[in-house]
């Protein structure tokens, strides 16, 4: 059943993540990126990491993806369709792509020394996350919340219209 | 073992249920992991349109995030959570940033594509 499941959702995650890659339209490579996030949100719940799930779906899906879209929407004119992008260093990429992955697997397969077994079922790791973040890793909490706070401010910063612009 | 309260979090479902990964190792969700991530690398390489590099980049991070998970679950502790929340909030951070230097590349250049953006000044 669990093979079943696993097998169904690469399918899914390495199709869309083709498609995002290859497609000439920018909008279909956006709503392909969002079936692969859906993917890969199912497995983290397949590895008991049902928190980072439900976090992947509303980071990603909910606001990355939406932001990615806003990007699309604002810096396209779609009128003039010019939502077409072409490939370029095709055959460099592919080669260097290839190369990593062949490395990757090699890597993996080969020379890879850890466990493969996996230990029993574990209940919801919410508490436990919880309980982790502000005891062990509580200074890089704070360390990320500070970072996402001057993102967010140097973002609004950067993309905010100049006042010359809108006048002329 | 978990670090906080152990036996709580980390106790047996059911016999059967513990068994059903056995049959999947930690090589498949690494190499799943690795395709994605090739695929990522692929995009951020050949691709023109800014945009589509940044998806790249977020395909980078989910394969990233993807073997963080995998060797959290098969070591059985939750280092590896705590590691892929804070990538996952980073990606939120730098998605955010580069929207914001693409959206205003965009309005100084007229252009989104990599390949004309090959000028420090206007």
């Amino acid at each position: 059943m669990e093979v079943i499941m696993f097998w169904i959702l690469a399918v899914i995650i390495v199709a869309s993540a083709i498609a995002t890659v290859f497609s000439k339209n920018i909008i279909y490579s956006a709503f392909s990126l969002l079936f692969s996030f859906l993917g890969v949100a199912g497995i983290y719940a397949m590895l008991s990491a049902d928190f980072l799930a439900v976090t992947q779906i509303m980071v990603y899906v909910g606001g990355i993806l939406t932001l990615l879209l806003f990007g699309v929407m604002l810096t396209n004119r779609i009128t003039t369709m010019s939502l077409k992008t072409d490939v370029f260093n095709f055959i460099p990429g592919l080669i260097i792509a290839a190369v990593m992955l062949g490395s990757l697997l090699y890597v993996i397969w080969v020379t890879g020394t850890w466990a493969k077994h996996s230990p029993a079922v574990w209940d919801t790791t919410v508490e436990s996350i919880g309980t982790l973040t502000i005891t062990q890793y509580l200074l890089p909490f704070e360390m990320v919340a500070i970072i996402l706070l001057v993102a967010v401010v140097g973002a609004s910063y950067i993309a905010r219209k100049d006042k010359q612009n809108i006048k002329s | 073992m978990l670090p906080t309260s152990p036996g709580k979090t980390n106790k047996i479902l059911s016999p059967e249920e513990g068994k059903l990964l056995e049959s999947l190792t930690l090589n498949h969700f690494l190499t799943l992991s690795a395709i994605l991530f090739s695929l990522g690398v692929f995009g951020v390489m050949t691709r023109r349109n800014a945009v589509v590099v940044l998806m790249g980049i977020e395909l980078m991070l989910n394969s990233a995030n993807i073997n963080l998970i995998a060797f959290s679950r098969f070591n059985g502790n939750l280092d590896g959570q705590m590691l892929a929340i804070f990538v996952i909030v980073l990606a939120a951070a730098e998605a955010a940033v580069a929207l914001a230097i693409i959206l205003n590349m965009y309005s100084n250049l007229k252009t989104v594509n990599l390949d004309e953006v090959d000028q420090l000044k206007e």
